[in-house]
């Protein structure tokens, strides 16, 4: 920090700054730690979809873990600072990957979600989950992360994050990370289990969903706001318009 | 010994000492029935595999009996719900013995949504000489009948046949995690996520619900059970723990739907250790009342509590398992460590407690003096007839020979299923897909090492069985 030798002018107020920049880097490496250990467990939370249902116990576990970091941040004042930092480090790599994994789901055929099928569950955990709105944020998580029952239910959720999606892909314009990281995940973790129930038996692992799938043909290079067409087809008739 | 160097190299994934683990043979759940004789094992791919023990022989009467193998059936199924487009997992979560009643032995297996109660009988003798039949169960032809004849008995190979007698199912929509069988013999328990359940052992159609823990808006979830069980004298209390730590004592004479506890244990946070994983270690894996029926034994993530029933504000022992992961919890929180669940028991006496840990090691903390031994549940270290030697863990500090340090633990090598003989020095410990069983030597008698070191007394039997599993 400061280079042996330099005289001491001013004791006070150098041994304050120094102090004040000892904190700093303490308090930024503890909330660098805190963000990454927040978004280890949202993606621990997305990554429950397996074909198995998920462990309620480890999900609302995990789910807590978030609400505390979530209650901190918001106590410090930080909740907001952090978000769009965040959304400058890697939206763009967000984007990418979440892009191929939509064009890989899209790439099956005949891969219309069947009504009762869109659990509640198999929703981001995080499709509400904007600093803006962080006092909401730990209800949807926790609804979506372990909802199991009522098609009803399910298919309300189900339209309300492709309504998001809809609305995302339009402006293109991310304003906060964890919000458009969740929606566009969301249609492709539908569209994973419905998948994977179709695929006849085969039974992956944990995270063998996302494996599966990606090596799998690209279809067409269409965009995804054509293909959503087709499931805006489809949310008409589980909705019953 | 090179082909075990090629899979060691290929599949570092799996387990280093042997070749490949098939991910069904992992055992998941381990039970001795009540006199000992019996110990029930079930693995992920829904088999149960029953070992028996040999009486011990007047030829050599300081050798005890040993375990073998005495039937293997397939329990559960994997099934699929078709509603949910999820797969039920087959994987036997729990298995509980009925009391003998009769010559037959019957179990109650579980996997997340269904239990089935079975039966095991023993057939050693059949009839032969019929009058009607020839022995192959021709019908005769009856001009050769001369004489009648009664059959007799006579003996037969041992044949042990397993029978699905009932099977309790849709009463659960969460996943199954303990099921436990009433003192009175007539009624037993079955634990979900959020709901346990009372059934009669007669009765499939119908079960009554004796907890529910869900709440109106599933958004406002924040804690599940993890564990329940019924005391072992009084058929009208039982226990269950939940995520947060706590448990809950309930009475079934109070009320249809035991909500309210009638005592609820918790023992308050210790601020000075609170972190962001707080809350996930204090979630009990497992609670056991002890025979006597006066203390509850919970695990957690890194501790054993000795609880007194009558003492609700804090546990009356708590003895630390592996204390020096408590500075490793995130990347035990990154590598789902965190979440293992591992159980604990009680000796018969209930003087002993024992849990798993990683690495293959197991825990024996001594409630009366105190002391306490690390084992390792390996092939390396278990040749026949061996002692077994306390292993340690350094934490850096002074390192001595043939201690392990924190950093080279295999996390991959837990132990979560133990379990202790109801009256003898005997203990079973499943290491993934290898059931480990030792006996004391001396019988009755537990010695734990003094500081120079002298070997525990635990030894391995000599297996006389060609079941793989048994080691």
């Amino acid at each position: 920090m400061f280079a042996r030798g330099l005289k001491r002018k001013c004791v006070g107020h150098e041994e304050d700054v120094e102090g004040a920049l000892a904190g700093l880097k303490t308090v930024s490496s503890y909330s660098l730690q805190r963000q990454s250990l927040l978004d280890m467990s949202l993606v621990k939370l997305q990554l429950c979809h397996m074909l198995v249902e998920p462990n309620l116990c480890r999900s609302v576990l995990i789910a807590n873990t978030v609400r505390q970091i979530q209650e901190e941040m918001t106590q410090d004042g930080t909740w907001r600072a952090v978000a769009p930092q965040a959304a400058e480090r890697a939206p763009l790599d967000h984007l990418v990957s979440t892009e191929i994994l939509c064009r890989a789901a899209w790439g099956q055929e005949g891969a219309h979600p069947a009504p009762g099928l869109g659990d509640g569950h198999t929703q981001g955990p995080v499709s509400d989950l904007c600093p803006v709105t962080s006092a909401q944020a730990p209800r949807h998580l926790q609804s979506s992360a372990w909802e199991m029952d009522g098609p009803r239910e399910n298919r309300g959720s189900f339209h309300k994050s492709l309504d998001q999606i809809f609305e995302t892909l339009e402006t293109k314009n991310p304003s906060c990370m964890e919000e458009l990281f969740s929606d566009v995940d969301s249609p492709y973790y539908d569209l994973d289990t419905v998948l994977t129930g179709m695929m006849g038996g085969a039974r992956p692992g944990p995270c063998e969903g996302l494996e599966g799938l990606a090596p799998a043909t690209p279809g067409p290079s269409s965009s995804c706001k054509s293909d959503l067409g087709e499931l805006d087809h489809v949310v008409e008739i589980l909705v019953e318009t | 010994m090179g082909e075990d160097t090629d899979t060691r190299k290929i599949n570092h994934s799996f387990l280093r000492d042997h070749s490949y683990v098939t991910e069904a043979d992992i055992i998941s759940t381990v039970e001795f029935n009540h006199t000992g004789e019996l110990l029930a094992t079930g693995d992920k791919g829904g088999r149960v595999v029953i070992f028996q023990r040999e009486p011990e022989s007047k030829n050599a009467p300081h050798s005890q009996g040993e375990y073998d193998v005495y039937s293997t059936f397939q329990s559960h199924e994997p099934e699929f719900d078709y509603l949910k487009s999820l797969e039920i997992e087959e994987k036997i979560n729990k298995i509980k013995w009925l009391p003998q009643q009769n010559a037959a032995h019957s179990l109650l297996s579980t996997n997340d949504k269904t239990i089935k109660l079975w039966k095991i009988t023993e057939r050693d003798k059949r009839p032969e000489g019929y009058n009607l039949k020839d022995e192959e169960g021709k019908l005769k032809d009856l001009s050769t009948v001369t004489s009648l004849q009664v059959p007799v008995l006579k003996p037969m190979d041992l044949m042990v046949e397993v029978s699905p007698r009932r099977i309790f199912a849709n009463g659960h929509t969460y996943h199954i995690n303990s099921i436990s069988v009433n003192s009175d013999c007539e009624t037993y328990m079955s634990a979900d996520d959020l709901r346990i359940n009372l059934w009669h052992l007669a009765i499939t159609d119908r079960s009554f619900n004796i907890v529910d823990i869900k709440p109106a808006n599933m958004e406002d979830l924040t804690e599940v059970i993890t564990a329940s069980e019924f005391h072992p004298h009084h058929c009208n209390l039982f226990v269950y723990s939940s995520s947060k730590g706590s448990l809950r004592l309930c009475d079934m004479r109070a009320a249809a739907l035991c909500d309210k506890h009638s005592k609820l244990f918790e023992e308050p946070e210790d601020p000075s250790n609170r972190s962001f994983f707080s809350e996930i270690i204090s979630s009990v894996s497992d609670v056991k009342f002890s025979h006597s029926g006066r203390y509850m034994l919970t695990r957690d993530y890194l501790t054993v509590k000795v609880w007194d029933l009558n003492m609700e504000a804090r546990p009356i022992e708590t003895y630390q398992v592996h204390d020096y992961l408590r500075s490793k919890l995130c990347s035990l929180y990154e590598n789902d460590c965190i979440f293992d669940k591992f159980e604990c028991a009680w000796n018969g006496s209930d003087s002993v407690i024992m849990t798993g840990a990683y690495n293959n090691f197991f825990r024996m903390f001594d409630r009366n003096t105190k002391r306490d031994v690390t084992l390792e549940a390996s092939r390396e270290s278990s040749k026949p007839r061996a002692v077994l030697k306390p292993r340690r863990v350094c934490v850096g500090g002074k390192r001595r020979r043939d201690d392990i340090s924190v950093d080279s633990l295999d996390f991959t090598k837990k132990i979560l299923h133990t379990a202790w003989h109801p009256a003898e020095n005997i203990i079973a410990i499943a290491a993934t897909n290898n059931l480990y069983i030792f006996q004391d030597k001396v019988p009755g008698l537990v010695r734990f090492p003094e500081r120079s070191g002298v070997g525990f007394v635990f030894c391995v039997p000599v297996s006389s069985s060609d079941s793989p599993a048994i080691c």
